[in-house]
């Protein structure tokens, strides 16, 4: 048994799970999933004394809308993807079907990965494209943070010492709204080499009324592509103004070269996701049923 | 245990079998599987939740029991590989994998049977993209794909779902 020894605190509701984490201190984590924590645990790159358990907490599991997709932080990625109600918003279920492979989709849950906040996690720049706010809970009570205030840097959030998510709520976008996440992996299990998602609202079939384009994995924390909103907010969609937006997109990603790609290569990887995802998005605003797939190589 | 840890207490329904033991927090749940349970089917391949090859099914979801602590599948009923074949009668996955011969060396072969059952379950009658996206965390080092592709195809054709009345 490679992760450390650590004692096991199975919490009955959220409240007596933050208190426990607060009487246990720094030594302690908070177990969601598991699908980052356990592998991290076994290489001992992390190695709490306590874990607190949230997983048999009830009611933290659900996807409810009514003006705004409302999911539970225990949801798992596998129910977001099979969820009706998240379809509302389809790069919702872009991401989540999307996410690793079959199995960590089961137990991996929306509210341990962002609280995670891998630089390589699939949900950050979904959640910031579509201005989803995260419900907290803690030892000074309810919060909530713009999830743009939420990610800090890589690892690192904005939450306080023994708080926890409780909730992602996700406004419902706008008529005609259309939206896409792509990320470019070299096979499922394994963190993607780039990723890009695009949430826009047109004012009519050609015109674009306002959008958001955010890169992830390229940096620390996802990055906004400014200058590539500029080139679509308020114009007309044309095939050189989305050749402009992969341009942008290459211009500002800043990649590093690792296992997973020379630097220019995921620049160039970027800028194809980027253009694949503004066209899916504005056919999707325009009515249209268009799957959007992640690509592997 | 070089540590003083309190033992957790779980019991689990294994291939419709109740099991209760006391296991240390830190037991992952392949090794209680095939450590405490026996049920050496499961194999642990690369034991970093990448190649499938422990994907076992709790509450009728595919997992990696290599990246499971044991205490998260208590009170859970659980299907392993051994809990496929019925009264000396292999399981219509395990019947189409031999047939097809969707194996080569066999290591992943318990992996991809579950990945299997799981992915009829959902898509009884899986397209071309299905099937890849259901087999997507199972990884054949012998790259032996194409007989899976068609043992899969074939179990399709069975009927192969874990809950297709076998």
């Amino acid at each position: 048994m490679y992760p450390r020894p650590f004692t096991y605190h199975r919490a009955k509701s959220y409240p007596e799970a933050i208190s426990l984490l607060s009487e246990l201190g720094e030594d302690a984590k908070f177990l969601a999933g598991g699908q980052s924590l356990i592998p991290l645990m076994k290489l001992r790159l992390s190695a709490p004394r306590h874990l607190v358990d949230l997983n048999f907490i009830p009611e933290t599991s659900y996807t409810w809308s009514n003006g705004e997709v409302r999911i539970g932080a225990m949801t798992r990625h596998a129910e977001i993807a099979a969820s009706a109600e998240a379809a509302r918003i389809p790069i919702l279920r872009d991401c989540a079907a999307g996410i690793a492979d079959p199995q960590v989709r089961h137990m991996g849950t929306i509210g341990g990965s962002i609280a995670e906040a891998d630089p390589t996690g699939d949900w950050a720049p979904v959640l910031l494209a579509t201005s989803a706010t995260v419900k907290t809970l803690g030892p000074s009570g309810e919060g909530s943070i713009d999830i743009a205030e939420f990610n800090l840097d890589a690892y690192t959030t904005a939450l306080q010492p023994a708080e926890l998510v409780t909730e992602i709520a996700i406004p419902l976008p706008a008529e005609r709204s259309g939206g896409a996440y792509i990320a470019l992996k070299r096979c499922a299990p394994v963190y993607a080499s780039a990723s890009v998602a695009v949430q826009l609202t047109l004012h009519d079939d050609h015109t674009c009324r306002d959008v958001r384009v955010y890169l992830g994995v390229l940096g620390l924390t996802a990055t906004r592509v400014t200058a590539a909103e500029e080139l679509l907010r308020t114009k007309p969609i044309t095939a050189d103004s989305i050749e402009k937006v992969r341009e942008a997109v290459m211009e500002i990603a800043e990649p590093n070269s690792d296992m997973r790609g020379s630097s220019e290569y995921k620049r160039q990887a970027a800028g194809a996701l980027a253009k694949l995802a503004v066209e899916i998005a504005v056919k999707r605003a325009r009515g249209e049923h268009v799957e959007a797939m992640h690509l592997y190589a | 245990m070089p540590e003083d840890v309190a033992l957790v207490r779980i019991s689990v329904k294994v291939n419709g079998k109740q099991y209760a033991r006391e296991v240390e927090p830190r037991m992952l749940l392949v090794q209680f599987i095939r450590e405490e349970l026996n049920l050496t089917g499961t194999h642990i391949g690369c034991d970093t939740s990448y190649c499938g090859a422990c994907t076992v099914l709790v509450n009728g979801k595919s997992v990696k029991s290599c990246t499971l602590f044991a205490f998260q599948a208590d009170g859970a009923e659980m299907l392993t590989v051994e809990g496929l074949a019925k009264d000396g009668q292999l399981h219509p996955v395990q019947q189409a994998f031999s047939e097809c011969h969707g194996f080569q060396c066999g290591y992943c072969t318990p992996g991809f049977l579950m990945s299997t059952v799981q992915l009829l379950e959902e898509h009884p009658h899986p397209t071309e993209w299905d099937i890849r996206k259901g087999i997507a965390g199972n990884t054949c080092r012998c790259t032996g794909y194409q007989n899976i592709f068609k043992a899969i195809h074939a179990a399709a054709a069975a009927g192969g779902g874990a809950d297709s009345g076998h």
